[in-house]
């Protein structure tokens, strides 16, 4: 196997709250490959934004890093100090934020903004730094870069802002590039583009792409591999095919069941019942088990460990136990494996 | 993962009994407005301590007539003058000592004071004593910051719920008029109808009403015409209900929270005009005690006696500092909005 | 720019109309004053009274006097002091505009310097100890007359430490120190609860997030992002705040002795010099409605969202 470029050994990160602490994440693992794009599935609230701001270092002031460690090229970047972690951020790893109408700042021109970005990682000059500026804004497809570079973010509509706040991702060539649900404030047609820029822009650029998404039909399109979280924990993690074709989680089951497909014609749409618990002191045992109709005694008592089902395959399900029955995965289950099977 | 396997017993792995079928968890009762707001006062220690300040001033103030020594009118020129004196204390400025040319003097022995008189306040350049003229001065402040809070609060609701109300070319001339109002600096407008009206505390609470009910009527149209387009609101104009009834069955309740709070705001304002103006001169007028005249007599002479200035000016910050402080946890409970 | 005339074209109107109603408001007002400017009217004889009420005009029928009052204000007269009797109105506070100007210029610049800065600390350290100091201190300054605190400054350096003159405006910037000081304090507290409220807010958006995912440092995201968006708003209470400053200013001007307009309004109201009264009433007035016409128009050419949306 490759080396990764980032792994993230056993992290725990929990917050401080007056209704008491919350244990937002809960002994993830996981690494990341050059070039790989990893998504991060879950609903929200399951801690993937959590995960990703802890690799950024921009965990909210009452966050702590209870275990763990996050190893980039090597290096644990918890043990970093402030000036380190600056040069890192937005320098080896960049984040693209979910809401491109609020994340460029209204009161600066564009040009100033995303050469900032370039100068605080570059010693450049002011001509050369206008330069990239405009070489960026060209690659993520924003004509008249000259004109625009003198524009204000209202001036732009929101797919637009997004290549702006792309550019500034990219602006000091990252490593690796966070992309926490880039797509999910804007309309289809839009999201279709940027994420056509993203898999455009990870190919010349070979970044690693962390996807955060709650949105399974995103991650068909642009993951090698997928990380379900749920409540804290990785609950299942493989290559996308495997986590498409072949899931053994039953959460996993009801992501994908709930997940409209061309062949979903006059049925209903699945919805898993329920909602996700409280992380403040949670209880004992798989806190999936409550909305989980394959749920087993075993489940009551402790939380199910990662069971191994290949080698880049694994689930976090009691249901892999080899003391456990056999359960069928539910039929619109069985149905996506058969036809892509006979594809 | 083999500790696990040994933790689990094989019974265990069967189907768990109504695992999906748990029972809800019992919702806690749901708590009164007043009751919620209560709570998260109580959160707010600065908002705790001054209120329980602001009752203890206030219950003085208005026992006026009872905890007041002596009459807070009554001269006794002999005895002007004096510093406070406590009784058992023989710290300087407690002890009914002053300083005179550099040296310290008793200056009760000097007025020839009776040995058990004490005058815990001092007095002032005609004898009156200070901490009777304090009792009666913030008792009067009070009332008059009161009242005009209630008024500001009464016309700025009527004319801010009116205007929204009615809308339309009403509600534009009634925005007019008021932007044509607020046009007057508030401080000059108050001297102006103070100078109009005949002294006396009646005439100081209607020239601070004049200007001070303005941004009261902004805020309640403001907020009424937010409401006003709310869906419950909708539904009971739907439903066939008054105007009036809108008004104040669904829109006043819902908006009283930021009108409390802008009350709450206004007190302390209308405390620190009714002190600018007697100050000024042209407020309460001599021999009636208030904060402001108590400060402008001190005023007169503090150079020599600071002590009369410095008493009532520590009692108008202390109240003023209380109201505001309260004010403010107010709006933290009752206008989110301003919540971080 | 086309877009403009007719904004301010009806924003001049709605001043004209406001001050030309206060001048008349205040006229009407004045005239049923109780008692008259003549303080010494008991020892007047019946003729010397007509005399002087001839003098002033006050023998005319009111109507016409008020038509005489707007054509003179209309050539910027604003009669004969009643208390310096020879003494025209617009010379008299022409000559003591100087003062009253320099003061609140100091003590705005000051106060809101000062009050940002200490706004800008407070929400970098939002709930914690010096975010405490910087509110504690904004809610007394707040709550505090500035003339208490005129008073105690004045107590504190001029008569106790004698670093400073007591008042007279006869030593140049030091005199002007002390006012200046009092005056400042209800602007410092006001911009610093702004700044803090406003800084807040924006330092927990999303561009300040990207801003801090880009690498910056929090010091330089303070100065760039925050302060740059925090500061916008507050435009629109600096005018507001200066003219209130400057009325405010009436008791300080007098227990410093300053020879500023406040002082004049004083000595105006306790000897009823209605001609002052008014001139001084209709200065301030339109000084507030300008300041605010200006504030407006500025904040709309800084802000650049406001700016489409006035396009719109």
């Amino acid at each position: 196997m490759i080396e990764a470029i980032l792994r993230v050994n056993h992290l725990s990160v929990s917050f401080d709250t007056y209704a008491g602490t919350v244990r937002a994440v809960r002994d993830i693992s996981f690494d990341l490959g050059p070039g790989e794009t990893l998504a991060l599935v879950g609903e929200s609230g399951c801690g993937k934004s959590v995960t990703c701001r802890s690799v950024m270092g921009l965990l909210a002031r009452n966050a702590r890093v209870e275990a763990g460690e996050i190893l980039f090229q090597g290096e644990d970047l918890l043990k970093k100090s402030n000036r380190e972690m600056r040069a890192i951020r937005g320098g080896k790893i960049a984040m693209i934020f979910q809401d491109p109408m609020t994340s460029l700042d209204p009161t600066m021109k564009i040009g100033r903004q995303i050469a900032e970005a370039v100068t605080l990682h570059r010693k450049v000059s002011r001509g050369e730094a206008k330069r990239r500026v405009l070489e960026l804004l060209q690659l993520v497809g924003i004509e008249e870069g000259e004109k625009r570079y003198h524009q204000y973010p209202h001036e732009f509509s929101g797919g637009q802002r997004q290549r702006i706040v792309i550019a500034i991702a990219l602006a000091a060539d990252p490593r690796i590039l966070i992309a926490d649900e880039p797509t999910t404030a804007l309309d289809v047609t839009m999201q279709a583009q940027i994420l056509d820029l993203m898999k455009d822009i990870q190919r010349k650029t070979g970044t690693s792409v962390i996807f955060i998404t709650h949105d399974l039909g995103v991650v068909a399109n642009v993951a090698d591999r997928v990380a379900v979280m749920y409540a804290g924990r990785i609950v299942e993690i493989g290559t996308a095919d495997e986590v498409f074709y072949d899931p053994r989680h039953p959460y996993t089951w009801g992501l994908l069941a709930s997940m409209p497909t061309l062949a979903t014609e006059d049925e209903k749409l699945y919805a898993i019942p329920g909602t996700p618990p409280t992380l403040i002191d949670p209880q004992p045992g798989d806190l999936f088990a409550p909305r989980n109709p394959y749920a087993l005694e075993a489940d009551k008592i402790a939380e199910p460990p990662l069971f191994p089902v290949s080698g880049t395959h694994f689930a976090a399900t009691w249901l892999l136990d080899p003391r456990a029955p056999k359960i069928d995965p539910p039929e619109a289950i069985r149905r996506r494996a058969r036809e892509r099977g006979s594809l | 993962m083999s500790e696990a396997k040994v933790l689990i017993p094989d019974s265990a792995f069967v189907p768990a009994a109504s695992a999906a079928a748990q029972a809800e968890p019992e919702l806690p009762r749901a708590l009164s407005f007043l009751e919620d707001s209560w709570r998260k006062l109580r959160k707010n220690k600065a908002a705790v301590v001054t209120l329980a300040l602001l009752i203890i001033i206030t219950t003085l103030a208005f026992l006026a007539p009872v905890l007041a020594p002596f009459d807070p009118n009554e001269q006794h020129l002999a005895h002007k003058n004096l510093p406070p004196k406590w009784p058992g204390v023989s710290l300087n400025g407690l002890n009914g000592t002053s300083e005179f040319r550099g040296r310290r003097i008793d200056a009760y022995a000097l007025a020839k004071v009776q040995e058990d008189q004490y005058y815990l306040l001092g007095t002032d350049e005609f004898g009156r004593d200070l901490l009777s003229r304090c009792l009666w001065g913030t008792r009067i402040s009070l009332t008059i910051a009161f009242i005009a809070a209630v008024l500001d609060l009464t016309i700025g609701i009527s004319y801010g719920l009116f205007s929204a109300m009615k809308g339309g070319r009403v509600d534009n001339a009634m925005q007019r008029a008021l932007e044509i109002l607020s046009g007057i600096p508030s401080l000059v407008l108050v001297v102006l109808m103070l100078l109009v009206f005949q002294p006396g505390i009646a005439s100081i609470i209607l020239a601070m009403v004049i200007s001070s009910w303005i941004p009261m009527a902004r805020v309640v149209r403001a907020e009424a015409l937010k409401t006003k387009q709310m869906e419950y609101v909708q539904a009971a104009r739907a439903l066939g209900a008054s105007e009036v009834k809108i008004a104040l069955g669904h829109i006043l309740p819902n908006i009283s929270g930021i009108v409390i709070v802008r009350a709450m705001f206004s007190i302390p304002s209308a405390i620190f005009f009714e002190t600018f103006l007697s100050f000024l001169g042209v407020g309460m007028r001599i021999p009636n005690a208030s904060i402001g005249t108590l400060l402008n007599g001190g005023y007169k002479v503090f150079r020599l006696y600071p002590y009369q200035m410095f008493i009532p000016a520590a009692i108008l910050c202390v109240i003023m500092l209380s109201f505001n402080l309260f004010a403010d946890g107010l709006r933290d409970v009752f206008d989110p909005k301003m919540k971080e | 720019m086309n877009r403009w005339i007719p904004y301010i074209a009806k924003r001049l109107f709605y001043m004209a109309l406001t001050l030309f109603i206060i001048i008349t408001a205040t006229f009407f007002l004045m005239n049923f004053l109780p008692g008259t400017p003549f303080n010494n009217q008991d020892r007047l004889s019946a003729s010397q009274l007509e005399m002087l009420n001839k003098k002033y005009g006050f023998d005319q029928p009111l109507f016409s006097r008020y038509l005489n009052y707007l054509g003179n204000i209309l050539h910027g007269d604003f009669g004969i002091s009643l208390q310096f009797s020879d003494q025209k109105i617009t010379t008299l506070l022409g000559q003591r505009m100087g003062p009253s100007i320099q003061l609140g210029l100091q003590a705005v610049l000051f106060g809101t310097v000062v009050g940002v800065f200490l706004g800008m600390i407070a929400a970098m350290h939002q709930n914690r100890g010096l975010d405490v100091f910087c509110s504690l201190f904004a809610i007394t300054g707040r709550s505090v007359p500035n003339f208490v605190v005129a008073v105690l400054l004045q107590y504190l350096f001029a008569i106790t430490l004698k670093w400073l003159p007591i008042g007279l405006w006869d030593e140049g910037f030091r005199s002007t120190i002390l006012p200046t000081l009092a005056l400042s304090i209800s602007p410092m507290a006001e911009s610093c609860r702004f700044i803090r409220t406003e800084m807040v807010e924006v330092l927990s958006s999303d561009y300040i997030e990207l801003a801090r995912a880009k690498g910056m440092s929090e010091i330089r995201i303070a100065f760039s992002h925050g302060l740059r968006n925090a500061l916008i708003p507050l435009i629109t209470v600096l005018g507001p705040m200066t003219v209130s400053l400057m009325t405010g200013s009436l008791v300080v001007e007098n227990i410093f002795a300053v020879p500023g307009i406040g002082e004049q309004f004083t000595k105006s109201i306790l000897s009823n010099d209605y001609y002052t009264i008014m001139a001084v009433t209709i200065l301030f007035s339109a000084l507030l409605v300008t300041v605010i016409f200006l504030t407006d128009i500025l904040y709309q050419l800084i802000d650049p969202r406001v700016r489409v949306e006035g396009q719109a």
